[in-house]
């Protein structure tokens, strides 16, 4: 029989922790819509998105009700639009009334984001990628629920730098596109290297052509719950520290699994993944700052940083793998600065820049996250910082990204408002040297020795 | 079996727990288990119960107890007991 203090224990979690269900996220496949007629196209897209997903929205907040659980966000993720579009659109153009059709169809089955307006070009690149990618700028002008994301590499393709290059100025022109915003197109849109296709968390999500017709993934957080439980333990050793993580990450996946499982029997779809990952939120308290912080670090950024990070994405993993056997996506810590008010304090007093976070990527579940950079950066200096997050996650076989916000018309110093789950961010400095002969190469980089296995 | 934890916390009064018992007896919800203390003068109240012989909608019994606690000044939260089992026992 259950007892009084577990009880207390888990709705202590969810009342004061800010312990949540980000998000409940329904993968679609759109392949049986492709037309090579555009009307029919986009007519046939709209049909299967509302229908599939048309009690959603619903179910999330039945769950959400009886166990007395938050689930923040209702989401759908697409099948790459450019494998979709790829008979039936002939310019950019043709690509950006697409988006506006998933946007207006996530608009009437009320989920706050939809994701999918992706291309693949880890090694090559098609021309229906290319028109794609070449219509993102209008499309995130235009949409407001709709999340766009570009696998530029892999570690069994190397990188695709002709793609690097292009999303330089194409992560520009989204941000000229939306600059009465502060650029906020820009924080729609992910640049990745080792995509997964089963990821529920936007910008970068999609429903991957090896998954199945419709599937639930479901997202977890709980940064206050980690932050609360590691408080208990200060001064203890690091095997006490770890225990507690893994602990905690064990309970907080428990919840997952029972919401997605709940989810995916009320909707009669298969449930697919649980991705359990610390993803902040700029509530106080809601932080992955103060989780490092809270291991005896002054503020984040500083010597230590990378260990103390290292260390919370590996036990989250390994409490998670042990709760459910269906755990996926990428699992472990998201450092986004703009959600985060830890992070955005220490931009702001210099203890965190850019090449610090970088470091921090190569040991976290992504990578360059929601970062407010000056409007005046070059392309070919944001194509470089794509390359090098890109070679860290080819490198390392990990899932790295890039989601930098050039903010047009503001300077070092300054603040961008995204607003709700988005944040604000100060613009943080980049280091000017030219990188401009080296992306003007073109071609690709390839394969790292380690990626032949086989 | 459908079961169902109910907890209130609150300040403590007379009656809090005849008002809840005879609401939950009012639809078919049979009391299993009941545990209640109190700390400092507030009434900390834990009850298994079993939801399955009502025929009211789960959410609609979960914002009924919602109003009820309003009126007795206290905070009233059903649940279905899978959150607790799934998070606390392996």
């Amino acid at each position: 029989m259950i007892e009084f203090k577990e009880v207390s224990e888990t709705n202590e979690m969810i009342e004061k922790e800010n312990l949540d269900v980000r998000t409940i996220t329904l993968g679609i496949s759109l392949l049986d819509c492709i037309d090579s007629n555009l009307e029919v196209l986009k007519k046939n897209l709209y049909g299967k998105i509302v229908t599939t997903a048309k009690d959603l929205v619903k179910v999330g907040k039945d769950i959400e009700r009886e166990y007395a659980i938050p689930i923040v966000n209702k989401r759908i993720s697409l099948t790459p639009i450019a494998l979709i579009g790829a008979s039936a659109c002939k310019t950019p153009e043709d690509f950006v009334s697409i988006a506006e059709v998933l946007d207006k169809a996530a608009g009437k089955v009320g989920v706050n984001f939809i994701g999918g307006f992706t291309a693949l070009p880890a090694k090559g690149m098609t021309k229906s990628e290319e028109l794609l990618i070449r219509a993102i700028p209008q499309a995130m002008a235009r949409t407001e629920h709709l999340c766009a994301s570009v696998n530029v590499g892999s570690t069994k393709t190397g990188i695709n730098m002709d793609a690097v290059k292009l999303m330089g100025s194409i992560i520009r022109e989204t941000a000229e596109a939306t600059k009465e915003h502060d650029s906020i197109g820009c924080s729609k849109l992910v640049v990745l290297c080792n995509a997964p296709d089963d990821n529920p968390f936007m910008a970068g999500a999609f429903h991957g052509v090896t998954e199945t017709d419709s599937v639930i993934n479901v997202g977890v957080s709980g940064p206050g719950v980690v932050n609360q439980a590691i408080k208990a333990v200060r001064g203890a050793d690091f095997t006490t520290l770890c225990e507690t993580i893994k602990k905690t990450a064990f309970k907080v996946t428990r919840l997952g699994e029972l919401v997605g499982r709940e989810a995916s029997k009320r909707l009669g779809i298969p449930f697919g993944i649980l991705d359990l990952s610390l993803a902040p939120t700029p509530a106080i308290g809601d932080s992955i700052a103060e989780i490092l912080e809270g291991m005896g670090l002054e503020q984040v950024g500083c010597p230590g940083t990378t260990a103390a990070l290292a260390l919370l994405n590996d036990q989250v993993k390994k409490g998670g793998i042990m709760a459910s056997s269906s755990v996926g996506g990428l699992s472990g810590a998201f450092i986004p600065v703009s959600e985060d008010h830890g992070m955005i304090d220490a931009a702001q007093s210099g203890n965190l820049r850019i090449e610090k976070l970088e470091a921090m990527t190569s040991v976290c579940s992504v990578g360059l996250d929601m970062i407010a950079i000056p409007g005046d950066t070059s392309a070919s200096t944001i194509s470089g910082i794509i390359a090098d997050e890109a070679a860290i996650g080819m490198v390392n076989q990990k899932t790295t990204a890039v989601r930098v916000i050039p903010v047009i018309g503001k300077k070092v110093g300054e603040m961008a408002e995204f607003g709700g789950l988005l944040g604000y961010a100060p613009i943080m400095p980049v280091n000017n040297g030219s990188c401009e002969e080296f992306i003007a190469r073109g071609g690709r980089i390839p394969a790292p020795i380690h990626s032949f296995k086989n | 079996m459908q079961k169902s934890i109910l907890t209130v916390v609150g300040k403590d009064r007379v009656g809090i727990i005849a008002r809840i018992c005879s609401y939950l007896a009012d639809n078919d919800v049979n009391i299993l288990d009941i545990t209640q203390t109190i700390v400092d003068g507030f009434f900390n109240m834990m009850m298994i119960c079993d939801t399955t012989k009502t025929t009211k909608e789960f959410h609609l019994l979960s914002d009924e107890l919602d109003a009820l606690g309003k009126e007795l000044g206290v905070m009233i939260k059903l649940q279905r007991e899978d959150i607790f089992e799934k998070m606390q026992r392996i």
